[in-house]
């Protein structure tokens, strides 16, 4: 963040650090809940089509039900509860259906995007709705409502993975299966919520993202979004292996990518090598963690 | 004698169900324009669902070995003509030039092969889409400003559009291009990357971006930073917000430089008029052209209903 500071001075204006966070909240939310998912051992490639899924059904349904407060309402708790079924079914044939969770969100990610893209015709969900294009754009204090939502929910998933009995067991469960299992943890259940947890992630996400751009692209909202939001947690820190990982480290490691984005921009990168100074970039994070905690 | 009826009865029967088969072979809808292209597909196969002499299978590829898989499953079935938008030229190459080879009447859409065996081929006109929109921004500055470039996916096409942009304001020493970022043909990317560009650049008097999906993004980052005055925009390829938003005399956008995807539409009339051996009107030689370069339209308010299709999804 400092070289960026100094290879430009652009990037230290206020407006540009809380761009750089509001552009950050999407992903970052939806890793927070990869996260979860991660250091249970699981894993979550279902993440990017289910932003462009949820987000066009929760600007399917405000269409329908018409441009007032309440119905922004219900379509929100309607996305939410759809979410935490999605949740629910993958987490259930992750563990009682003894699939491995690569395969079933590999699945997921192929069938909610052909989903959306048959709703849509392959082309793009339009909110009518004033009110419900105006949550993702309003700023709070001077501040973008989508920085604060990401703030709040980073918060409140460090208590619950930290400071909660479900927490320890998330832990417990990836570091060691069969030892939870002995100390009489519900191992699939864990496992189970933690990919609720994740939909529920990926709702909050979709609902300010197309709120923000009033619409959803049946063909590319979310693309890459699981990848980034893995690359997010990995950088912070969490083990691919399961057993090992925290939000702060995740909320900065999805920073780290924004900051790199941000950057790529501001320094007018050529076009073809933005994706070689990205990787380097990742790859270098990730090593000089490893290197400092040796 | 009862060989002789059965083979009758088989020949007649061919005889009377004689269709045109017709290939139709499209990349996936992976953005907004792609997505325009299958919508239009279906719209001009829409129209021959009365016509009992011509039949068609479309088939859509997310990878160019999924394509080419799908056209040698259109061969086997015995098709008449192939109307073939390539996912990438080199790799569908052979099988498209298999096609030709067999007798089947070929049509290549927008992206060429690496052959000259096929029947005809049909295409937008990507140099005049970026040198259309360059002539016009530096035009309307006067010759003098700054101006950002928004791009697409890195590939060809959009390499020749950037040229060709770059080509139309090179005889304007005053326009100055102060950045030049993909926004991945996305709305999302575009919103994000001219967020960055605002908070970097103070003075900033056009952007052009490589379609209309991407210059409505970048039209939301301009209204979120209260930056939408003494600013001209140009996109591309008549996405139909943007249309309606010429057509309403919006103060944004002037003006939109076509870059049609129902020329899948007319790909596949031209592979049906072929088999029908129709000619096309004001020709005098009976044969479908070989090459088809469509123009680059300039959409302005007074003919923004000419461009304008509501139901489309592009």
């Amino acid at each position: 963040m400092i070289i960026s500071g100094i290879l430009s001075p652009a990037f230290l204006k206020v407006r540009n650090i809380l761009n750089i966070f509001w552009q950050t909240s999407y992903v970052g939310i939806i890793a927070i809940g990869a996260t979860f998912v991660m250091i249970a051992g699981g894993i979550d490639l279902s993440v990017g089509s289910m932003v462009a899924l949820l987000g066009a059904f929760a600007i399917e349904v405000v269409n329908k039900l018409g441009d007032n407060f309440l119905s922004v309402l219900v379509a929100i708790l309607a996305t939410y509860g759809l979410s935490v079924l999605l949740g629910l079914a993958t987490g259930i044939t992750v563990t009682k259906g003894k699939v491995p969770a690569f395969v079933v969100t590999l699945g997921g990610m192929a069938i909610y995007r052909s989903l959306v893209l048959n709703f849509a015709n392959g082309g793009v969900y339009m909110s009518m709705s004033q009110k419900y294009s105006s949550i993702g754009m309003s700023f709070v204090l001077g501040i973008p409502f989508p920085m604060l939502i990401f703030i709040l929910y980073a918060t409140i998933a460090h208590i619950i993975l930290s400071g909660t009995k479900l927490g320890r067991y998330v832990f417990a469960v990836g570091a060691n299966e069969t030892s939870a299992y002995y100390s009489a943890i519900k191992v699939d259940w864990v496992r189970i919520w933690t990919y609720v947890i994740s939909g529920v992630s990926v709702t909050t996400s979709a609902i300010l993202l197309s709120s923000m751009m009033g619409s959803v692209s049946s063909s590319s909202t979310g693309n890459g979004f699981e990848l980034d939001a893995i690359a997010a947690a990995v950088i912070g820190g969490t083990s691919l292996n399961g057993g090992k990982g925290s939000i702060i480290g995740t909320f900065f490691g999805a920073l780290i990518l924004g900051v790199i984005n941000n950057m790529l921009v501001m320094l007018n990168v050529a076009v073809y090598l933005q994706g070689t100074v990205k990787g380097l970039i990742i790859i270098g994070a990730v090593f000089l963690q490893n290197l400092s905690r040796e | 004698m009862r060989k002789f009826l059965a083979i009758l009865l088989v020949a007649l029967s061919v005889f009377i169900f004689a269709k045109f088969k017709i290939g139709v072979a499209i990349p996936a809808a992976d953005h907004g324009w792609t997505a325009g292209m299958v919508w239009w597909a279906k719209y001009a196969i829409n129209q021959y669902k009365n016509d009992p002499t011509v039949e068609f299978y479309l088939v859509t590829a997310r990878e160019p070995s999924e394509q080419i898989a799908q056209v040698q499953a259109l061969l086997a079935k015995g098709i008449d003509a192939l109307v073939l938008n390539p996912y990438e030229s080199a790799p569908l190459t052979p099988i498209a030039v298999k096609a030709f080879r067999e007798g089947v009447f070929t049509v290549i859409v927008d992206r060429g092969i690496n052959s000259k065996e096929y029947n005809t081929y049909i295409a937008g006109d990507n140099y005049m889409y970026g040198y259309l929109a360059g002539k016009y921004i530096a035009e309307k500055l006067g010759g003098k400003g700054n101006v950002v470039i928004i791009e697409g996916i890195p590939c060809s096409i959009n390499t020749e559009r950037v040229n060709a942009f770059k080509d139309a304001i090179k005889n304007y020493p005053g326009i100055k291009v102060i950045a030049q970022q993909p926004g991945y043909w996305s709305r999302e990317k575009a919103f994000e990357v001219m967020q960055n560009i605002l908070t970097k650049f103070s003075k900033i008097d056009a952007v052009w971006t490589g379609d209309d999906d991407m210059l409505l993004g970048v039209i939301l980052a301009l209204k979120q930073a209260g930056r939408t005055k003494n600013i001209i925009l140009v996109g591309g390829a008549g996405e139909k917000h943007i249309v309606k938003m010429i057509m309403d005399g919006n103060s944004l956008v002037h003006v939109d430089f076509t870059y049609p995807p129902n020329m899948i539409a007319t790909a596949i009339n031209l592979a049906v008029m072929a088999l029908k051996g129709e000619k096309l009107s004001g020709f005098y030689q009976k044969g479908i052209p070989r090459e088809i370069i469509l123009s680059t339209e300039t959409i302005t308010q007074e003919n923004a209903k000419d461009y304008y299709f509501p139901e489309s999804v592009f």
